[in-house]
């Protein structure tokens, strides 16, 4: 059984139809690529699954249960992690309270808990801040825990994302441009932080991204949304030579 | 130029250091040695404080650290002055620091015996050094206890407009709902009078049932809450600010045209039941279970909804639970705070309630700082005070305080102290300890 089915899922704004006839199998430990131009609804896509946006038409399961039109908190807690393209920080909270926040669902003390700082809330935080602190340390920004997540470099704050995601101990991560606006030393350290999170975790991944190089390396079966269609699935090698694609991606200049 | 900028900053430089080389020894003083510092101050106060006053020119000892003579008679603020340092800060300063290795070894000795413990003995302390001080005349008591239910009202509001980043409006409704409830509760059990009749129960219960009142009002007011929560937390925005402004007003009225409340002519006749004790357990619970909150990861969760609402609903955060109690909660306290205001001053109206007291809550919350428990703490002190120090001014008050309001939102857009956790275990810490952690860090 695959862990992620969407059936034909459609999707209008309006008028403007984003996503037509979208179709998506995930199998367990896979590493699955999003490719498209910019506008193609590579991150409507993402939004409609993790339940930011409840779509027109179409159905999606994990896990072998229906996830449509669920909140998004109930989404991510039945196993959905996801990063945002652009960084979706707190900006007033430290490195640990992110990766502790994600845990969220997990709280079993409740408002007694809260109110007066029972025995089981401080075992409870304090197991969630050691988990916090492992995954810190396995994307190597342990040192950073007590900082304001603004104070840090932009490649830092990526990782943050990632540790705040992986936090949630999802079955499945959607990863949304990863590299985007890093530079070549800080993307290659963030394709090996995937590698490693993918082996060490036994996770299963699906990433948009723009940058052919990331996407061609990691993963194994990519599909090319254009104008909210898929107009191609595969592996990279039969991706790279689509004459499809190419034309509407890789070879010819987009029009603007 | 470039000399003359050296010469400042070296000047600049030497006072700074001048003052900490002047507060180093006292920056090694542990909270347990001026809580006992303060106390001998006030001990002092009490058998010498009015004869100096007289002595200083003044009728009596001043009421309020001098901070009202300054404004009602400057002539005088050289003998406030001397008052305050002769009576207050001499004392208090030599005493905390002749006893600082005492205090520190004590502090230690509690704070490893029994946090518990420790902290109650300093809020005893705490309690004691209020309590004496308030003793010396009723308008010091009055201002304590109005300050430190400022307190609980600066902080509930705080949860909401500082924590969770929302604009509500409606904390004098939620005051006026605590107040009229627990008023209504112990009138009608406790009073023999002619709106409601006679006492239903004894009245010698009635201090020891007045927190069950207290408790009433606090759940009314979170009722109250509710129905603003309900259509406001659909969404973000500014839909809070106006829903709540609404319900303070619909409370207003409400009371204004409730006969058997007395309509705008208020009800009277609360008995005596909110003391300096009960009003100092109170904020202290109230500190402690909103400070509790606000630092455990359900009460963080406030702050992620309000930093990224959407980033937080994908972290599993339930976020329209979160905003939810979040709000009654404040509210709740709200209420309390209410119920304690309406047996302090015994006599409420609709009118106490008004747009007058939210500008004066908002002021509070934004003064000390948002998000922030010390923040709320010192805006509401500060607030008071500075209230009272003014108050001679009559109306040019009203002009003063908002221009200093201005001046802070231009200079500290956040306040005073915002966005800062409180932790405090650490502030019972003897003070020793605390340096060698310091200077681990540092090497």
């Amino acid at each position: 059984m695959s862990l992620l089915e969407v059936n034909k899922m459609t999707h209008f704004f309006g008028g403007l139809r984003a996503v037509y006839d979208y179709n998506l199998e995930i199998e367990p430990g896979q590493i699955r690529g999003l490719i498209g131009p910019n506008g193609a609804g590579k991150t409507t896509i993402f939004n409609l699954i993790t339940g930011v946006y409840t779509p027109t038409e179409g159905e999606i399961t994990l896990n072998g249960s229906s996830i449509k039109g669920r909140p998004p908190n109930q989404i991510a807690s039945s196993g959905l992690g996801r990063t945002f393209q652009n960084l979706r920080l707190w900006r007033h909270m430290s490195v640990l309270d992110h990766v502790k926040m994600s845990q969220f669902s997990k709280i079993t003390y409740g408002l007694t808990g809260a109110f007066f700082g029972t025995p089981r809330r401080q075992r409870e935080e304090a197991e969630i801040e050691e988990k916090a602190r492992g995954l810190l340390e396995l994307v190597s920004i342990a040192h950073l825990a007590d900082q304001i997540v603004t104070n840090l470099p932009y490649g830092a704050q990526r990782r943050v994302e990632l540790a705040r995601a992986l936090a949630m101990e999802p079955s499945i991560l959607f990863l949304d441009e990863p590299t985007a606006g890093m530079n070549p030393e800080e993307l290659s350290e963030m394709m090996d932080i995937i590698r490693h999170v993918h082996a060490e975790l036994d996770l299963t991944i699906f990433l948009i991204e723009h940058r052919m190089k990331v996407v061609m390396d990691l993963c194994q079966i990519i599909q090319t949304l254009v104008f909210g269609e898929v107009i191609a699935q595969g592996t990279p090698d039969e991706i790279r030579n689509n004459p499809e694609v190419i034309d509407a991606y890789l070879g010819k200049e987009v029009e603007v | 130029m470039g000399i003359q900028t050296e010469t400042v900053t070296t000047t600049k430089t030497g006072l700074r250091e001048a003052l900490k080389r002047f507060w180093k020894p006292y920056s090694r003083i542990p909270l347990l040695g001026w809580l006992v510092g303060a106390l001998a101050a006030v001990l002092l106060e009490l058998i010498v404080g009015n004869q100096f006053g007289r002595l200083l020119g003044m009728s009596k000892a001043p009421a309020l650290l001098g901070l009202v003579i300054i404004m009602k008679t400057p002539l005088l603020i050289p003998s406030a002055l001397a008052y305050v340092l002769v009576i207050y800060l001499l004392p208090a300063g030599i005493i905390a620091r002749v006893g600082t290795s005492l205090a520190n070894r004590a502090a230690a000795f509690l704070y490893q015996a029994n946090t518990g413990l420790s902290a109650i003995i300093h809020l005893a302390l705490f309690y004691a050094v209020l309590h004496l001080w308030s003793n010396l005349s009723d308008y010091r008591l009055l201002v304590v206890k109005l300050t430190l239910i400022a307190i609980i009202i600066t902080l509930s509001l705080n949860v909401v407009n500082g924590y969770m980043g929302e604009f509500s409006c409606s904390h004098p409704g939620f005051l006026a709902l605590g107040a009229y409830a627990a008023s209504i509760f112990t009138i009608v059990l406790f009073v023999n009078e002619n709106r409601f009749g006679d006492a239903l129960l004894p009245p010698a219960l009635g201090p020891f049932l007045f927190p069950i009142g207290l408790i009433l009002g606090g759940i009314l007011a979170a009722v109250g809450a509710l129905l603003v929560a309900i259509p406001s937390f659909r969404t973000r925005g500014d839909y809070l600010a106006i829903i709540s402004l609404a319900f303070m007003f619909i409370v207003l009225s409400l009371f204004n045209n409730l006969e058997f409340v007395g309509g705008p002519r208020g009800l009277s006749n609360q008995p005596d039941y909110a003391n300096l004790p009960t009003v100092f357990i109170w904020t202290v619970l109230a500190v402690w279970i909103i400070n509790n909150f606000v630092r455990s990861t359900i009460g963080k969760a406030l702050n992620a909804v309000r930093d990224g609402e959407l980033a937080a609903s994908t972290m599993t955060v339930d976020t329209r639970r979160t905003k939810m109690t979040a709000f009654l909660f404040s509210a709740f306290w709200a209420g309390i705070a209410g119920g304690l205001f309406a047996h302090i001053i015994r006599y409420i109206n609709p009118g106490t309630f008004g747009i007058r007291k939210l500008a004066e809550v908002l002021a509070m919350v934004y003064l000390g700082g948002l998000n922030s428990v010390a923040g709320s703490i010192v805006g509401a002190v500060g607030f008071n005070l500075m209230g009272e120090a003014l108050r001679p001014l009559e109306i040019l008050k009203w002009i003063i305080i908002p221009v200093i309001l201005i001046l802070l939102m231009i200079f500290r857009p956040t306040g005073l102290i915002a966005f800062t956790e409180l932790d405090p275990i650490a502030l019972l810490k003897p003070k020793a300890m605390t340096n060698e952690g310091g200077d681990h860090v540092a090497a």
